[in-house]
């Protein structure tokens, strides 16, 4: 893959760019010999050569990607095509928040001092993937809100690619800072519009305050050409609450990092996910929460199915510091391979150094219910649907604390195509 | 060098006893240093036939190509192989009275246990091979055991007597060239165990060797080879002592387990080396490859109680290659100061049906670092696959650690694979209840530690069992303040 050398050597964040690259540059892209790479290969894309940076300006019309929103409700809207900033389709605000664009917080001298607290901070300065991001990374949402906010509606981020110019490789960077006590709702998209390859390595930090409220859904339901590296460094304090709900349908290959750094007491953490897969599909979750302080909760649960000749990984990893006494962190992680190509590899994984925990994590890979099927099946329920019902019944306990009822209707309906069916009412 | 009963005798009446009782035991040592000419040494002193030397020769040159591993979660100081000395041998001079003269320190732990070995020996009808510094120095009830057609002996022995079965087993389930450990062990293997147990024979006794490195600055790699054939069936105990000594020995052993059709083999260790002391020095280096290959409705069941050893680096294996094998695995690993266990197992579904159970626990207390690390592995063709593990921890203090990193990779829609795993401490209100009831802390925190381990503890032979719990609370003695 050849780096065009149009990089902005004046740019405030030069210096950090520069220590991305060099840190990119002596580790390279992740091999399967790295452990925390053993079941992800990176091979088929590095095959392809992307270009980084788009060429030409890209609009879209709305009706053509209507269907891509929540359009049922009203919302703040991020939209880039190629990468580029879509002002047309999209709605930003300053209104008491700022719901905005990186490339403007990182240039403006009015975000300077929030810059310059947060940008880059809790991302991995180790990681070559993420380097690779803060190098070229030219665009992204950036979300401020203040002490005691709330945003009058949630926030939509979407990345359209359109395959007019033929492989990309997007870098979006989004930060997300949440003061104290305010709240927030982000919906993350990527979607390709063609058929031509897309590779996109996102880097996404969330900095959630004292009794900061953060609810972050990402919808990944791409096309089949369309590869996702999603970095999310989390940073939590005081009694902040954040969810993540991951919900991973399309996509070539998906690679899910999603680290959650508790850095003070009685903090919530939750990650949340279901995965259907088919075809040649690959997804695969890391999740990482480190318990730094005591009385600490965290919450995992992560659902998958896989049909087809589909690959799924989980990978969640715990760590309990010294000093975090009575954490309560408990990770479930349940799979259901439909297909005798599927294959499932999983890797809950505790490293506990404190006494006074409780930790658990459960794992299990199966099948359906025969006798469940038998039951739906003697009441007049065809095959098809009885199997997708207990499915449903499956994924359900993600989807019930999802808080924004049109997504979840939305997401409802993604589970349904997926599993080729029509129940005619929502669960 | 190894002894039959009938020369045992002999040389027992025929021997002054200048020694006394606590001696130390002079012994032949090979000079330090791993080289082709010492694998030759090691191999023209016990004897061997010349494919023997060449099997060594191969798993060297393997060796040699191969760099220690160390993704392991354990940190140590690496052994310099060139400081070792790769063979000791027990002068004839100081053969066995009874086997309390072997181990005076075996004796004693015994002693603590309330057991002695030649008590239980007796009692309790076991047959025993005792390993000392890297050679079988005595094998008991051999006669009793030949009526049946049992062959139980060195591996040396065997190598000499049962070529033909050596041959075409050794390193058929740990190649030489496995791992860096296993290509040490198969190039400079001094001695160990061999058993082979006929078709349709029921084993009338428990087997049973003993470990012990007595010199100082030696290795000791034993290899131990067991042939459970068609339909039979074998129990076979393990236990291990060391001095204590300021410097760390190193252990790494190969145990190869057999079990063709139908066969069952129950495998059970009692790993009490030395420790190390309270400020982490010295202790025994446990570098293990175990690993047991079950054939059609076979059957292994694998039994161990982690006690001692500063590093434990040992996963007992099962690779379920027959349909409806079964292959289990009940573990405690007990660390305490500065001791590191990283130990597991793995579980390789192949055959159809196959089934296995993995059922861990990890104590850890004072500073030590405990994990467990296992695969589960359902192939493509390992239809109806059936796994269940649990694997829980008891941290005791807050300066120890508790790690868990379960692989588990599926490959077929019909496989039922369920891990769980728990961390949790003992609770104050567990310890007030029993300090209500007049039972001291000590032994309140023993009888938890007791009843966590339960399930792994009635899976041992009766005797070991006894012996394995009072282990327990030795080796938790003084954890807790």
């Amino acid at each position: 893959m050849a780096f065009e050398n149009n990089v902005d050597v004046e740019h405030p964040v030069h210096d950090v760019r520069t220590a991305a690259i060099k840190n990119f540059e002596e580790k390279g892209f992740p091999s399967k010999k790295e452990e925390a790479w053993k079941y992800t290969s990176l091979n088929s894309l590095q095959k392809i050569d992307f270009s980084i940076f788009p060429k030409e300006e890209n609009t879209l019309e709305y009706k053509d990607v209507k269907r891509y929103f929540i359009h049922e409700i009203d919302s703040y809207k991020i939209v880039f095509i190629d990468g580029i900033y879509s002002s047309y389709l999209s709605e930003t605000t300053h209104d008491g928040v700022d719901i905005c664009l990186m490339s403007s917080a990182l240039t403006k001298p009015m975000y300077k001092q929030i810059i310059d607290v947060y940008f880059n901070k809790i991302a991995s300065k180790d990681e070559s993937l993420t380097s690779l991001n803060t190098a070229f990374s030219r665009e992204g949402a950036y979300i401020y809100i203040p002490k005691n906010k709330m945003p009058k509606k949630p926030i939509e981020i979407l990345h359209f690619s359109t395959g007019n110019e033929a492989s990309l490789m997007l870098q979006p960077r989004n930060l997300v800072v949440v003061e104290e006590n305010a709240e927030v709702q982000i919906i993350e998209r990527h979607q390709s519009l063609t058929k031509n390859e897309v590779l996109t390595n996102a880097v996404t930090e969330i900095y959630a305050a004292k009794s900061a409220i953060v609810d972050f859904y990402k919808i990944q339901n791409d096309a089949a050409t369309a590869s996702l590296i999603d970095n999310t460094y989390i940073d939590q304090k005081d009694k902040s609450v954040v969810k993540v709900h991951t919900f991973s349908f399309g996509g070539k290959l998906t690679r899910n990092n999603l680290n959650f750094y508790q850095n003070g007491e009685y903090i919530d953490s939750t990650m949340k996910g279901v995965t259907i897969l088919g075809e040649k599909q690959h997804v695969d979750h890391h999740t990482l929460v480190h318990h730094i302080e005591p009385n600490c909760e965290s919450h995992q649960d992560y659902k998958g199915i896989y049909g087809d000749s589909s690959t799924g990984v989980f990978n969640g990893k715990i760590i309990v510091d010294k000093l975090a006494q009575k954490t309560n962190a408990f990770q479930q992680n349940n799979n259901i391979l439909i297909s005798d190509k599927a294959s499932i590899n999983t890797k809950p994984q505790l490293e506990i150094f404190a006494d006074d925990v409780k930790c658990s994590h459960g794992c299990t890979i199966g099948q359906l219910d025969e006798e469940a099927m038998f039951y739906l099946r003697s009441r007049g329920i065809p095959e098809k649907e009885a199997r997708a019902l207990l499915m449903y019944a499956f994924a359900n306990n993600v989807l019930s604390s999802v808080r924004i009822p049109e997504l979840k209707a939305r997401i409802n309906k993604l589970i349904a195509k997926k599993l080729g069916v029509n129940l005619g009412f929502d669960l | 060098m190894a002894y039959t009963e009938e020369e045992l005798k002999k040389e027992l009446e025929t021997k002054e006893y200048e020694y006394g009782f606590y001696t130390d035991i002079e012994s032949e040592t090979f000079p330090i240093g791993l080289s082709e000419e010492i694998v030759i040494a090691i191999s023209k002193k016990k004897e061997e036939p010349e494919w023997m030397t060449l099997w060594r020769l191969e798993a060297f040159k393997y060796w040699k190509e191969m760099v220690e591993p160390e993704w392991a979660n354990v940190h140590y100081t690496k052994p310099d192989f060139q400081a070792i000395s790769y063979y000791s041998a027990p002068k004839k001079a100081d053969p066995n009275k009874t086997m309390d003269d072997v181990d005076p320190e075996l004796l004693e732990m015994y002693k603590k246990l309330g057991i002695s070995v030649d008590e239980q020996k007796k009692l309790q009808n076991v047959a025993v091979d005792i390993v000392m510094d890297s050679v079988s120095v005595a094998t008991t009830f051999k006669k009793t055991l030949a009526e049946k057609g049992i062959i139980f002996c060195s591996i040396s022995e065997a190598i000499k007597e049962h070529p033909e079965l050596v041959k075409k087993y050794i390193g058929s389930v740990v190649p030489q060239r496995d791992n860096f450990y296993a290509a040490l062990n198969s190039a400079v293997f001094s001695d160990g165990s061999f058993c082979y147990i006929p078709k349709g024979v029921r084993c009338p006794m428990e087997l049973s060797t003993y470990f012990r490195i007595n010199q100082a600055g030696t290795g000791q790699f034993e290899r131990t080879l067991l042939i459970a054939d068609e339909d039979s069936y074998v129990s076979y105990l393990e236990g291990c002592t060391a001095p204590s000594r300021d410097e760390n020995q190193l252990h790494a052993a190969v145990v190869e387990l057999i079990a063709l059709d139908g066969a069952e083999i129950k495998y059970s260790t009692v790993q009490n080396w030395y420790p190390g002391g309270k400020d982490g020095k010295g202790g025994v280096y446990n570098f293990v490859t175990k690993r047991a290959l079950c054939e059609k409705n076979a059957k292994v069941s694998w039994t161990q109680v982690e006690t001692g050893s500063a590093v434990t680096w040992k996963y007992p294996s099962c690779i379920l290659k027959g349909d409806n094998s079964i292959g289990e695995f009940y573990s405690i690993a007990v660390t305490n100061n500065y001791q590191q266990a990283d130990t597991g197992t793995k579980m390789i579904h192949i055959g159809k049906n196959t089934r296995s159970t993995i059922i861990s626990k990890g104590i850890s207390a004072g500073k030590s670092q405990n994990s467990y690390r296992g695969l589960v592995q359902i192939n493509s063709r390992a239809d109806n696959a059936r796994n269940f593990s649990q694997c829980d921890s008891l941290l005791m203090g807050n300066e120890c650690g508790a790690h868990t990193f379960p692989y588990i990779e599926a490959k077929n829609k019909s496989a039922m694979i369920e891990h769980e795993a728990t961390t949790s401490k003992i609770g104050e209100d567990q310890i007030f209840y029993c300090n209500q009831r007049g039972i001291p802390t000590e032994k309140a925190i023993a009888l938890i530690v007791n009843g966590f381990s339960k399930e792994v503890l009635n899976k041992l032979p009766m005797e070991f069992a006894v012996e394995a719990q009072k282990l327990l609370e030795i080796s938790l003695e003084g954890s807790v303040g």
